[in-house]
Parts: structure tokens; C-alpha cells; sequence
């Protein structure tokens, strides 16, 4: 089949960039869309020109390293599909495909589809985790979890880090991949003692890291490949609020 | 003390002379670990401070080494080549995770984990590292558990569980198909945790290219910033590497696609010895080959072996719908052949039956490479909602790649190489022949012998990173003397001399083949000669090639761009000359171990029914293989005594 590319090209952060287009044919629908880009980019290395940088890593939909715009859609238009496993059968052969990257001022370009999103990292860092250096832990069994706390935790804590919610999100938000982590541990036993100081500390580096605020959209539900939904979001404010008033209180006293 | 060499076929390799101490504790093996802690020398929490550990890699064993080695007090400097440290490829590992907790009363324990373990690796690996690995994999639970990982739970709240391939019972803990996702979650928090707390400090999107070795110990590594392209050094007092396997020599892996073997071969290269680099394992369960585009190979995580059945037509070229062959006219192989086994048998037993099959014209599928995975008795004895709850996941991403609905009809899986059971030696404290050289996880050659169990990498990973390395990093660090390493003195500079010439090889070839194109077909030939079977004759035939297409390479390859950008291309170039030089010594290995054994089998060591036969007189040992310039690599040899498991065939019958 054939397919005609018009991809985001920009050298670096400094550079300015533009869309470049390219004319694919011989393409196979069985193959994934990182497939296509790379039989692009065998063709521009042997024709001396620069190959397209984008990340992947799994190309399994489960690092979170891939994704771009396809058609203005973060991951492209299958839902809870990220653009390593979205094979090229769901296109119309001839069709005509825009990618660019993730845009979103905490998310920099690195260099054309490539962007740095270390920001979601540090926002981790600020809180997202239940602290327990090894070897401190009692018996796994010690605590019961119900199944269907398990299960709800496991849905939020299913989040692959891509970004595509923030991509997708008119304010760049990042209140979905945030929301998600708050939910999972704030779901678990485990994740109580420190459950207020997450959504404090979690929230207050979102903010600080650039990205915008949530005003409900939902563009991010819509988009994620891992479907989390908006309600962890709501989760995240309500640990916010509660967490705010009662640090607020204590200061009064 | 090495045993006498073979015959060295044709000059291939030669006897070397290290002595290989394992250092592993005598005494009854229930109390070695026990021992060992307390026969170590510890470090004090305020001289811990003073100490730089550098940890290359991020996957469960990295994330979970730097970040404890933080919450003990050290200073870590941690290295990873993606953008972020949650995405090491230990995060798309689905299964699970085995423990001998025995929550299910099914006769499991601590030492029938051992025992399986050893007898799955078919008496190739080292009986005290396994017996600790099995004591550990408890705590590991705890651990996981305690840090939010969410497992999969009974109605009463408990831990659920499943089997495995290679076990008769339930050891396997679990979240959904994403095993490897939320421990590395679970200990990617706790390193991050300490990147806040600034006692670790993160390096992504940092490749290592080379180690740095000063007085015959290790002391620092040189990187490349994959953004600037800046050539840097890293000095420390100790090095760990966790930088997984190498499975992508065969370039069609089940691995991610950056995973490589660079940092463990350019150790190798500074005299760290490499062991049993022949020892791959071939997964049963993925999903077949496309067409040549193809870039990767996709698993279906073994579990699925629980409820699905295996089976190909009983004629030859069958070109029925699998839903138009009667019940009778179906070849349940497995079961067949392994009446208490059946489906749940070890891999590289499940693969070469695989194997066997498709050789025989019975295949399924476009290309004839595939077996049928089918799970129709298993919906109409359980309910399509189970089968979801249990494996919708994978259902559904075997949908989006084929296009097909496995509810309705059976899926195709034919094997792919999935994991690497070789890997640097180290011995019980986990460290290589180079003093204050550590190697955990995949990296190493420890625990799994000639064949992995399923759920055991993971298990490993995390046992050497939570809860081994942080006591032998220490034995090693007090019982030591260091000045500060110099990153300007001339073992340092010359390092990054050596590695800027690569890159400016690699970049001045301009030939006309790309980088991709030599390592499909490196990759081919090490899947015919070096993969699931393997004979004298073809591996012979293999080296030669091997190193003609790797003079090719230096000569041909054209790698755009420059040194000093963003450059994904020179990255892959620089790890795919590294698997040049892996795949011969792959092949040097497979050729020397005269004998089946595990995942390796040797064509001309067979029973009658086409099993592995082992030959335990003469090779019962670990080949622990040393650099020796441009000249044949130097043969050593561990050799392995069983004192509780004894050797016997395996037997899965
Ligand atoms: C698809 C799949 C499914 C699996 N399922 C299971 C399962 O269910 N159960 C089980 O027990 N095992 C499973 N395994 C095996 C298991 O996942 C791996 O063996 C294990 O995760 C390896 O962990 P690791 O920490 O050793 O390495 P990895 O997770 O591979 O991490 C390697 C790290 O090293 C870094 N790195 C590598 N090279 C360099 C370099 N040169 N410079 C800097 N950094 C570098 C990488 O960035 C990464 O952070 C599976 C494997 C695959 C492929
Ligand atoms: S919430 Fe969804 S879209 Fe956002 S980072 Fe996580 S997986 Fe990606
Ligand atoms: S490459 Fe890993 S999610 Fe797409």
C-alpha cells in the first residue's frame, strides 16, 4: 500500500523546524507504523540524507517511549493503541499522514519527533511512591488487599509514562499520568500513611514543572493507550483539597 | 582449578589459566547465605557516604541495586540509555514473578524451588547461588508487595497465584499480563525516591562504552551523552552492571530493541571473563514472522500455556481452518509426548517440539512457521470471563498485531529467542574477575544454568538488586583500600581515546549498507547455526561467516550523520559491531560444548526420541571465556559439583 508522509523535521531545540514530505509505496498493512518509519529511514540513510529520529524502545506498547501526533490524534487514531502496534491496516491506502511531536512547553523537542519528557519523572520523584527500603517489609500476606481494590489500583497503575494526555490536552496538563499514580497507591492499604504528602508534593511539582491546569476536558482520556480514565483526576483533587485543608489547619493551630 | 582443555577444534580457542574461585560458603547449603552475611565485612554508615558506586542500568536489577544501595547510605551514580528509567526493558516482562511462599499449600518450598530450578537449568549452574535465589524469592514478595505493586489478589484478599512452565505447582505471583511492568514501577519509585533525596543521581539517555579498569580493579566507565554526543568519564570506587541480555544478536528478539550487549562485551574486552555465552534461550510462545520488514518479535507470555492447548494438524500440509479439523485428526504433541507435563513443559523442550513439528510439514500458518495455541476448551470449561480476567490483555495485543480474535479462533505461536542465559561470570558475592566489577541481573551468567525457568529472571533481577549486592558491594568496599580515581589519569584517558576512534571508524566507513541491513543478516546466521539446534559443522561454517561479514561491516557500513548530536543511528551501529564480536564467541562456545544440554542442543547428542543428552563426565563445568587480543579466546573452567540435586536426564514424561 501506499501512504504519503508529511513529518515534523526540526534539528534541535534551537533550530527551527518544518514539515517534510515523503511519498511511501510497497508498504505492507500487516506492519506496524515504527515499521514504516523505518523502512523510511533505511531509504534516506542510503540516499545520504538524515534519517527521522523517534523514540521506541519495547515496540510493544509497554516502555512508553514511542508516540507522536498522527493527524493532530496523540498515538494516531486507534484507541488504546500507541503508534508502535498500530498497524498500517486501519489506514486507507493513499492516505496522507501529518506526524508531529508531543507539543507542550514542559515537554522541550529534542530534535523531530523526539521530545524530552524528564519532567514526568521529577514529578515521580516529588512524592509518587510508598517508602520501604528493602528488607523492611512484613509478609505479603500480612495485609489483605481486596480484589477489587487490587484490580482498580492495577487499572490507574497501568499508565505507560508516554505523555500522550498531556500532548492531547489544550492546557498541556499533565493531570491524567499524575491522577494515575496518586489513584494507584492511594487505592492500596500500603499507600496511606503517605498519602496526603503525595498529592501535596505531587501536585505542587506539576505546577512547578510548566504544565497546565486541568479544566475537564477529557482529551486525555480519549487518547491514552492504556485507558485511565478521567476519575482518577477527580481522585487526585479530592487528596489535593483534603490534603491542603488539614495542612492548612495544622498550620493555624 | 581449571580441568585439561579439549581438543581445541581447529585452533578455535585455547586452555586459559584463571582460577575461577567461586568464593561460595561451604557447610550445609540451608545455612550458606547466612554464613556468608556474617562472615562479611561491613562498611559504617558514615564511611558509606564517602563512597561513589556506579550502577549501569535501570531494569529490575539496576533500579532496585541503585536505590537500595541510596537508602544504605552510598552515593550512586545510575546509567540508562532510554530518556527515562521506567522504561528498561524489564518493563515489558508479562508473566510473573516466582516465590516459594507455599500460599497455596500445594507442596511447595523453598527447597523444591531450588530443586526445580537446577533440574530446569539441566545441571549447569552453581547449586549455592540457586539455593539463596530460592530463600530470597520470599522476601522479594514482601518487598514488592509492601512498595504498592498491585498483584493479583483471591476474593479473601490474598496473594493469587499461577503455574508456570517446568512446575507441578502454583509459585507464580502476578499483575495482570504486566508482571515486569509494576515490580520495575515498584522499584523505578524507589529509585526515584532517592534521586530526590540526592543520593542517587540519574544519568538517562547516557550509553556506556567502555570500562575503565585502574591497578587491575575497576574504577569508572566512559559514556556517551546521547543528546550532545559528549564523550565523558565516570569514576567511582565500584561498578555495577545491569544491563540486561543480548538476545538481540539474533536481531529478531522478543527484546527491546536498544537492548544490547555493549557494556558487558566491552568489559569482557578489559578481561572480564564472559560465561556460557552460548547458552540462549528460545521462547515457545510468540508471535510468528510476518514478513522481512519485520523489526521485532512479540511474546505471549508463556502463561498462556495454563489453559491453552498445543497442537498442529496430524497430516502433513493441512491447509484446513484449525475450525474445520476434527478433534481426531489434531496432533496434541505435547500431551502427547509428556503425559504429566503436557502444555506446562520447559521451554527449550516446548520449542524444539515446535521445531520438530514445522520440519515435519505440519505447521500452520502463511509460511508454515506456526503451531496452533488454542484455548476453546478452556473458555467452554471456564466462561470467556475468565479467560479475559486471566489473559485479556494478551488477547487483545495478539489482536491488534494479527488481526485475528483468538476467543474465536486459535492463535499462531512459533518460538523466538527470548533471554539469555549467559553472561559475565561472577561469582557467589556476584562479582566478575575483575576486582570490584559487579554483575546482576540478565548481565550475569549465575542461577539459571543451561535453561531459565519462566518467572525466574525476574526473581533473579531482584534477588541480586534488593537483596544480594547491597551485602557484597560492601564486603568488597571494606575490605579495600581506595584513593580518589582520577577521571584525567592515563587509564581514563585512554579509554575515551579508544572510544572516540570507534565512533570515528564507524562514522568514516561510509559504505553502502546500512547498519539495519548487516544486523538482519548477522542476526540470520545466528539463528540457523546458533539458535534452537546446532551441529560442529554448521557452527564451523558460522564463524567463518560471521567474521567475514564483520570485516564487511567496518568496511561498508554507513552511518549518517555526526559525532556530536543526536544520533540514533551511531548508536545502533556501535552496539551492532559489539554483537559481531558476541555472536562469534557465541558460536566458539556452542562449538567446544561438545554435548546437549538445556536450551543448547547439540544435533549429534541426542536419546533416540530426540531429547538432549547431556554428557556430565566431560562438560559439567562453566566455560568462562577470556579475552585474549586478536588471538583464539582462552577456555577456563568452573567446574559445577551437585551435592543435593543429583544429575539425572530430565524427565518431563
Ligand atoms: C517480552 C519479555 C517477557 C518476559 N517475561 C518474563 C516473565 O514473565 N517473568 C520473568 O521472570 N522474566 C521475564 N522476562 C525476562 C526478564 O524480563 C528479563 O530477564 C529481566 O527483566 C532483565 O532485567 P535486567 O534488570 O537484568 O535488565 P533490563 O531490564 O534489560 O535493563 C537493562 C538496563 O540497562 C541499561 N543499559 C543497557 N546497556 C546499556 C549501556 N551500554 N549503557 C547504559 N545503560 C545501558 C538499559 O537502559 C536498562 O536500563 C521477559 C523478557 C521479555 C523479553
Ligand atoms: S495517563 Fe495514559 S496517556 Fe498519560 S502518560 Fe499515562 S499512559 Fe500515557
Ligand atoms: S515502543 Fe514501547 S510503547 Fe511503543
Amino acid at each position: 500500500m501506499k501512504l504519503i508522509f508529511h513529518i515534523w523535521r526540526q534539528r534541535d531545540g534551537r533550530s527551527p523546524g518544518r514539515m517534510v514530505r515523503y511519498e511511501q509505496d510497497g508498504l505492507n498493512p500487516d506492519m506496524s507504523m515504527l515499521e514504516a518509519l523505518d523502512v523510511l529511514n533505511e531509504e534516506l540513510i542510503l540516499k545520504g540524507e538524515d534519517p527521522v529520529v523517534f523514540e521506541h524502545d519495547c515496540r510493544e506498547g509497554i516502555c512508553g517511549s514511542c508516540g507522536f501526533m498522527i493527524n493532530g490524534v496523540a498515538h494516531g487514531p486507534l484507541s488504546k493503541t500507541t503508534v508502535c502496534q498500530l498497524t498500517l491496516r486501519h489506514f486507507d491506502n493513499g492516505a496522507e499522514l501529518y506526524l508531529e511531536p508531543w507539543r507542550a512547553k514542559a515537554f522541550p523537542i529534542l530534535r523531530d519527533l523526539m521530545v524530552d519528557r524528564s519532567a514526568l519523572d521529577r514529578i515521580i520523584a516529588s512524592g509518587g511512591y510508598i517508602s520501604t527500603p528493602a528488607g523492611s517489609a512484613p509478609d505479603g500476606n500480612a495485609i489483605p488487599v481486596s480484589k477489587e481494590a487490587a484490580e482498580r489500583a492495577m487499572d490507574a497503575a497501568a499508565c505507560i509514562g508516554c505523555g500522550a494526555c498531556v500532548a492531547a490536552c489544550p492546557n498541556a496538563s499533565a493531570s491524567l499520568f499524575t491522577g494515575a499514580k496518586i489513584a494507584h497507591l492511594g487505592l492500596l492499604p500500603q499507600g496511606q500513611p503517605e498519602r496526603a504528602r503525595r498529592a501535596l508534593r505531587m501536585v505542587a511539582r506539576m505546577n512547578e514543572e510548566g504544565f497546565g491546569q486541568c479544566t475537564n476536558i477529557g482529551e486525555c482520556e480519549a487518547v491514552c493507550p492504556k485507558g485511565i480514565r478521567v476519575e482518577v483526576i477527580s481522585r487526585m483533587n479530592r487528596d489535593f483539597l483534603k490534603a491542603s485543608w488539614t495542612a492548612r489547619r495544622a498550620g493555624a493551630d | 582449578m581449571p580441568i585439561a582443555g579439549n581438543i581445541e577444534a581447529a585452533g578455535r580457542w585455547r586452555a586459559g589459566s584463571l582460577s575461577l574461585d567461586a568464593r561460595a560458603p561451604g557447610g550445609p547449603i540451608e545455612r550458606a547465605w547466612d554464613k556468608a552475611r556474617f562472615e562479611m565485612k561491613l562498611v559504617s554508615p558514615a564511611n558509606k557516604r564517602k563512597h561513589e558506586i556506579i550502577v549501569v542500568g535501570s531494569g529490575l536489577a539496576g533500579a532496585s541495586a541503585a536505590a537500595t544501595l541510596a537508602e544504605l547510605g552510598y552515593n550512586v551514580k545510575c546509567f540508562c540509555f532510554q530518556d527515562s528509567p521506567r522504561r528498561a526493558h524489564s518493563i515489558a516482562a508479562q508473566g510473573g514473578i516466582n516465590a516459594a511462599k507455599n500460599y497455596h499449600n500445594d507442596g511447595d518450598s523453598v527447597y523444591r524451588l531450588f530443586y526445580d530450578t537446577v533440574k530446569g537449568g539441566d545441571f549447569r549452574s552453581r547449586e549455592a547461588n540457586v539455593y539463596r535465589l530460592a530463600q530470597i524469592s520470599v522476601q522479594i514478595i514482601d518487598q514488592c508487595v509492601a512498595q504498592g505493586v498491585p498483584f493479583a489478589r483471591e476474593y479473601g484478599g490474598t496473594l493469587a497465584n499461577r503455574s508456570f512452565g517446568g512446575a507441578q505447582v502454583s509459585r507464580t505471583f502476578y499483575a495482570r499480563g504486566q508482571t515486569g511492568q509494576q515490580l520495575l514501577l515498584g522499584a523505578y519509585q524507589a529509585l526515584e525516591r532517592q534521586v530526590d533525596a540526592g543520593r542517587v543521581k540519574m544519568f538517562p539517555r547516557t550509553e556506556m562504552l567502555d570500562l575503565v579498569v585502574v591497578d587491575g580493579r575497576a574504577r569508572g566507565i566512559v559514556t556517551r551523552d546521547l543528546v550532545s554526543g559528549a564523550i565523558e568519564s565516570h569514576a567511582a570506587d565500584a561498578v555495577v552492571l545491569a544491563t540486561g541480555g543480548y538476545g538481540n544478536v539474533y536481531y529478531l528478539s522478543t527484546n527491546a530493541k536498544g537492548s544490547n550487549c555493549t557494556a558487558i562485551w566491552r568489559a569482557y574486552k578489559r578481561g572480564a571473563a564472559f560465561a556460557n555465552p552460548c547458552f540462549t534461550q528460545i521462547h515457545p510462545t510468540c508471535i510468528p514472522v510476518s514478513g522481512h520488514y519485520q523489526s521485532k518479535l512479540t511474546l505471549m507470555s508463556e502463561s498462556l500455556r495454563n489453559d491453552g492447548r498445543i497442537w498442529v494438524p496430524l497430516n502433513k500440509g493441512d491447509k484446513r481452518a484449525p475450525n474445520e479439523i476434527p478433534e481426531a485428526e489434531r496432533d496434541y504433541y505435547l500431551e502427547r509426548r509428556y503425559p504429566s507435563f503436557g502444555n506446562l513443559v520447559p521451554r527449550d523442550v516446548a520449542s524444539r517440539n515446535a521445531k520438530a513439528v514445522c520440519d515435519e510439514g505440519r505447521g500452520v500458518g502463511e509460511h508454515g512457521l506456526g503451531v496452533y495455541l488454542d484455548f476453546a476448551d478452556a473458555i467452554a470449561r471456564l466462561g470467556r470471563a475468565v479467560i479475559e480476567e486471566r489473559y485479556g490483555n494478551l488477547f487483545e495485543m495478539y489482536q491488534r498485531i494479527t488481526g485475528e480474535n483468538p476467543y474465536q479462533t486459535p492463535m499462531r505461536i512459533y518460538p523466538a529467542i527470548h533471554y539469555t542465559m549467559g553472561g559475565l561470570w561472577v561469582d557467589y558475592q556476584l562479582m566478575s574477575t575483575i576486582p570490584g566489577l559487579f554483575v546482576i541481573g540478565e548481565a550475569n551468567f549465575s542461577d539459571h544454568g543451561a535453561n531459565r525457568l519462566g518467572a525466574s529472571a525476574l526473581m533473579q533481577g531482584l534477588s541480586d538488586g534488593y537483596f544480594i549486592l547491597p551485602y557484597t558491594l560492601g564486603n568488597y568496599l571494606a575490605g579495600e583500600k581506595f584513593e580518589k580515581a582520577d577521571p584525567l589519569s592515563p587509564e581514563f584517558r585512554e579509554a575515551q581515546d579508544a572510544v572516540a576512534e570507534r565512533t570515528r571508524r564507524l562514522l568514516e566507513a561510509r559504505g553502502r549498507r546500512t547498519v539495519d541491513s548487516f544486523h538482519r543478516e548477522l542476526g540470520k546466521l545466528v539463528w540457523d547455526y546458533c539458535g534452537m539446534s546446532r551441529n560442529a559443522g554448521g557452527l564451523e561454517h558460522a564463524i567463518g561467516k560471521i567474521r567475514e561479514l564483520g570485516e564487511e561491516y567496518w568496511r561498508e557500513v554507513k552511518v549518517p550523520g555526526a559525532a556530536k548530536e543526536i544520533n540514533q543511528s551511531l548508536e545502533k551501529a556501535g552496539r551492532v559491531a559489539d554483537f559481531f564480536e558476541l555472536a562469534e564467541l557465541m558460536c566458539i562456545d556452542a562449538l567446544h560444548r561438545d554435548e546437549s544440554c538445556g536450551a543448547h542442543f547439540r544435533e549429534e547428542h541426542q536419546t533416540p526420541d530426540g531429547e538432549a543428552l547431556r554428557d556430565d563426565a566431560r562438560f559439567s563445568y562453566v566455560a568462562a571465556w577470556q579475552y585474549n587480543g586478536g588471538d583464539p579466546p582462552l577456555l577456563n573452567k568452573e567446574p559445577l559439583r551437585f551435592e543435593y540435586v543429583h544429575p539425572s536426564q530430565r524427565s518431563y514424561k
